[in-house]
């Protein structure tokens, strides 16, 4: 379980967000959604410390991360995947090195067992056969989908998606929807998914969290937020589904 | 007005060299993990050392080159026997082009190019995903780098000094200003263990100033490719200031 206590942050004289307080339970898909620029991947990236807040905690299983000496918050953050919106992958090797990386640094697993992991991984994000690919050649999607692979190849309890679906065409960004999906199902994982695409948020998430006028704004369950009174809110929702309808045009 | 931009450059500064500091301070204790490292380390090597040789052999003949034929230039006369030109070339060559004018061009070649690296992987989110895996990114990104720094300078330097000689001998001998023999016994008559070691001690420090300080630009570069541009362009100027600094600082000290 992840607690996240009072968290406000600001860089210089800039406030981010004052005073952000919500929990996400084991094995819950929670979305955060909010306009470009609130602060939703500086918040995820609070969650293994990337980032320290001026004010707040986190609570990780009722362990403070900001308060823990480098090598334990190591370990932490070992029990994090991180989807980074541009993939984030290492440009230097392979598509398979990539994926094989955490695996030859923080695991003793022999060649073989390294190798039957990796493809593993590719095939559950629908890549077996991309592994000696150069990062270079990968599409937007393909991208995304391997830093998918490398997130998960040390089976995380917590997997945190910063913006899955953005820059990507309607079906590329389905296909990735269904694999949160998947992902959260199969390997029962905790997922927080950053995002301000509402066809996303509708089909995988369980929980939302809206950020906004730097404070969250609102927190709820899914199927709660279409009948919220929350202005901003709704005009968040209207604002997307206007694009949704637009785009389908 | 003036006096308040001069102190806001002077704090600006201030909180640089803190940074940098810090940094330095990190990769010292992070020196110990030498497991997260060793391969960087070797991959670097090859990177600093080895792919600097074209350009520090060419560095050398041609410095060596020039500096005998000026020299001859300026002492075209009857009063000094021809040999003179050879122990001021070897000397000079040893004391300080070698190694000044390798630094100032690997602080373009070694120094750029990892700014960039660091940089870009700065930028495009690379750093945060080694340190999201569990890494601690400046034992296995900064640490390879300055050690490959501080190691294989003073190899360059070496290879440029002995490659500016002959560049000298060649040029002396081309030119009919004087036989390889007499710039030899020139160069013998002036040789000094010392003046060697001296070169070596300015290389290992420029070899850190420069890496370090491109570490340092590439690590904490911001604003996309306009920024790991200018973390580039400030390494690379900023490398060539504090060589300059450090090779005066050292002649004021150990000569």
């Amino acid at each position: 379980m992840i607690e996240i206590k009072n968290l406000t942050k600001s860089f210089g004289d800039l406030l981010v967000w004052r005073d952000v307080s919500f929990t996400i339970q084991d094995g819950e898909t929670t979305a955060i959604i909010g306009r470009s620029g609130c602060g939703k991947s500086v918040l995820i990236k609070h969650l293994n410390a990337l980032l320290y807040p001026d004010e707040g905690q986190i609570l990780i299983d009722d362990q403070s991360v900001f308060d823990l000496s480098y090598t334990e918050l190591r370990k932490i953050r070992q029990r994090f995947g991180i989807l980074f919106q541009g993939g984030a992958l290492f440009d230097s090797i392979s598509t398979f090195e990539n994926v094989a990386f955490p695996l030859r640094y923080f695991t003793d697993q022999t060649e073989e067992e390294i190798t039957h992991n990796v493809n593993e991984a590719l095939t559950v994000v629908n890549l077996k056969e991309s592994g000696e690919k150069s990062t270079a050649e990968l599409s937007g999607g393909m991208r995304k989908r391997v830093g998918l692979a490398r997130a998960i190849i040390l089976k995380p309890d917590y997997l945190l998606y910063d913006e899955p679906t953005s820059g990507l065409d309607p079906r590329t960004s389905e296909e990735i929807n269904e694999l949160i999906v998947d992902l959260a199902d199969s390997l029962d994982i905790t997922s927080i998914v950053v995002t301000h695409d509402m066809h996303s948020v509708l089909s995988i998430s369980e929980k939302v969290a809206f950020l906004d006028e730097q404070k969250l704004s609102w927190f709820g369950k899914t199927e709660d937020m279409q009948h919220s009174d929350n202005k901003n809110l709704m005009d968040f929702i209207t604002a997307s589904e206007y694009q949704i309808n637009k785009q389908n045009a | 007005m003036i006096s308040a931009i001069r102190e806001l450059r002077i704090a600006s500064g201030i909180r640089e060299f803190g940074k940098y500091g810090q940094l330095l301070y990190q990769a010292l204790r992070s020196s110990t993990e030498f497991s997260t490292y060793r391969k960087n380390l070797f991959h670097e090597f090859v990177k600093v050392g080895y792919e600097s040789i074209p350009i520090i052999f060419l560095v050398g003949i041609f410095t060596g080159a020039v500096m005998t034929l000026q020299t001859a230039y300026q002492l075209d006369t009857d009063l000094y026997p021809s040999t003179i030109i050879g122990s001021i070339v070897v000397q000079s060559l040893i004391i300080e082009l070698a190694a000044v004018i390798s630094a100032l061009v690997l602080a373009g070649k070694v120094g750029a190019r990892m700014s960039t690296e660091l940089g870009t992987m700065r930028v495009s989110e690379q750093i945060d995903a080694l340190e999201a895996m569990g890494f601690n990114s400046v034992s296995f990104l900064v640490v390879p780098r300055i050690a490959a720094g501080i190691l294989m300078f003073p190899i360059l330097y070496t290879t440029a000094a002995v490659f500016g000689v002959i560049g000298g001998i060649t040029a002396g001998a081309v030119d009919g200003i004087l036989p390889a023999a007499e710039f030899m016994e020139g160069g013998r008559a002036f040789f000094f263990e010392s003046d060697v070691i001296f070169g070596i001690i300015k290389s290992f420090v420029f070899g850190f100033v420069i890496t370090s300080i491109a570490c340092y630009k590439g690590y904490y570069a911001f604003g996309g490719a306009e920024g790991v541009g200018n973390a580039t362009t400030r390494a690379t100027v900023l490398s060539c200031i504090f060589v300059l600094l450090a090779d005066f600082i050292l002649a004021a000290l150990l000569l």
